[in-house]
């Protein structure tokens, strides 16, 4: 165990050592809330933030492959991947201990938006555990593209490789329930194979937390998507980390 | 002294304790047979030199001793631990140096040395107690709080050596170690090595025939994947006529492999 400790910390030191973390901080900050207001934040005249968390996705489908784009494409390609797998450390243990850093690293993001939510709490009554779920959704959101990031971080030694491939993926995630796709493959899938993907898309899952409906499915749906990134993760590793 | 003696102890002048037994390892990456059934043994106080032309199988060697690679076929065991089974018992009682000594470059040699007592179980005193040998004892005294990517390639090889020692492992294998490094830092590390060698299984890998001569008690020459000679380097200089050098260049290329 103390091989995860060992990489967690080290992991989450690592991306407050450089200015980069605090950069992409800024950024994330300062678009997930021009966003909001330029939507009509105010205008909509209603206590929530439903605006706020709709934007999310699309955000953070880049945040998150930028965050884990360097977990392993670096390691691999200045050797200390080497170093690391001689030391007591399992894969497992690495792999779990970089993704969780890095997942700790985008809560902290999502933390330092608690601005909005204290205007919205200060100027109206909102519904607070639609807020909460909001964010557990968010957070949940965000470790999918996280563990999808960390899985194409090890495929490739180069970061814009990765970072590209992960973005990708994550788009297809999130589009994959929005209605015009559903209506462009409706033409040529069988309506068996249009469930499946729309039970697949993130947006739909996301939406349905953000109504406030707790649905074991949903929950299931984001932990199955990490598990098994975060898993495909440590079996690519294991077979390319030597070369 | 015959090196292919099974059992623990190696009878000979004296008893020694194997702590090294490679038995039958062998690795292709795709076409190419990188290392084709190497077997040797090696004991405590044992200096064992891997000597041969680039791409002998040399690095790919040690990878699999440090459980970095899973061999092909064939296994190891080194102090008692399996190293397709018990890898990280292997990896607590060994200290590896990869080749270009790796680090991360954007922390500091104290941080760095930090995370590797963590990943090593060094904790409190008995970190402390750790640091304040292996600092001086690699002189890294005076970058303790530099970052690595500033460090020059004999400051940053010496950091890869601290954390190869930090947790005074049984068995140490170095890949290259004095490779790029100035007259003065190539002597500090071979009088190092000297020094630890009566305690450790040591097993360097070199290109540099004297080191050979200065620090090794044995000398394995491989090349192609396979071990040509295995014997010390004043019997390999007597039974071969000549200074090592030429001993190396007519076992690496006359025995043809077919």
């Amino acid at each position: 165990m103390n091989g995860f400790w060992a990489v967690y910390k080290r992991e989450l030191k690592g991306y407050f050592a450089t200015p980069v973390a605090y950069v992409f901080l800024v950024i994330f900050l300062f678009v997930a809330g021009y966003w909001t207001f330029r939507d009509g934040f105010f205008e909509q005249r209603q206590a929530d933030m439903t605006i706020f968390f709709r934007n999310l996705p699309l955000l953070l489908v880049f945040m998150a492959p930028a965050t884990a784009m360097r977990l392993w494409a670096e390691e691999r390609k200045n050797g200390s991947v080497e170093l690391l797998f001689t030391l007591p450390i399992t894969v497992p243990q690495a792999v779990i201990g970089k993704f969780l850093a890095a997942w700790i690293f985008l809560a902290i993001a999502l933390v330092l938006t608690f601005p909005i939510p204290a205007i919205v709490m200060y100027l109206g009554k909102p519904d607070i555990g639609l807020i909460a779920l909001g964010y557990v959704g968010s957070l949940l959101m965000a470790g999918v593209f996280l563990a999808i990031g960390s899985f194409f971080s090890a495929v490739s030694k180069n970061q814009v490789v990765s970072v590209i491939l992960a973005v990708v993926a994550c788009i297809a995630l999130v589009l994959a329930g929005w209605p015009t796709t559903i209506n462009y493959l409706s033409a040529t899938l069988p309506s068996g194979l249009l469930n499946v993907v729309e039970g697949l898309s993130l947006q739909n899952h996301f939406d349905s937390m953000l109504k406030g409906v707790i649905q074991f499915g949903s929950i299931a749906y984001f932990v199955v998507l990490i598990l098994g990134w975060v898993a495909a993760c440590s079996i690519i590793l294991d077979e390319r980390k030597a070369s | 002294m015959s090196a292919h003696m099974c059992g623990i102890l190696r009878v000979g002048l004296f008893v020694e304790t194997i702590m090294i037994s490679v038995r039958h390892l062998r690795r292709t990456f795709g076409p190419v047979v990188a290392v084709d059934d190497i077997s040797f043994e090696a004991a405590k106080g044992d200096v064992l030199g891997f000597l041969g032309p680039n791409g002998a199988g040399k690095s790919t060697a040690m990878k699999m001793l440090a459980c970095f690679l899973t061999p092909d076929s064939g296994t190891a065991d080194i102090c008692g631990h399996d190293i397709l089974t018990d890898s990280i018992a292997v990896r607590n009682s060994i200290g590896y140096l990869a080749e270009n000594a790796p680090a991360y470059p954007e922390m500091t040699v104290g941080s760095f040395l930090n995370f590797v007592c963590d990943a090593r179980r060094i904790k409190g005193a008995a970190r402390k107690k750790a640091l304040d040998r292996i600092v001086p004892m690699c002189s890294i005294d005076s970058v303790y709080h530099q970052t690595i990517d500033t460090l020059s390639k004999g400051y940053k090889r010496r950091v890869g050596l601290a954390q190869a020692l930090i947790h005074d492992p049984q068995v140490l294998i170095l890949d290259e170690p004095t490779d790029g490094l100035d007259p003065n830092q190539k002597h500090e590390v071979r009088l190092l090595i000297n020094r630890m060698a009566k305690d450790k299984c040591i097993i360097i890998s070199t290109h540099i025939l004297e080191e050979v001569e200065i620090v090794c008690t044995r000398a394995i020459v491989i090349a192609r994947g396979q071990i040509l000679a295995d014997s010390t380097p004043a019997a390999l200089k007597k039974n071969h006529q000549g200074t090592l050098d030429e001993v190396f260049r007519k076992i690496t290329s006359t025995k043809k492999i077919a």
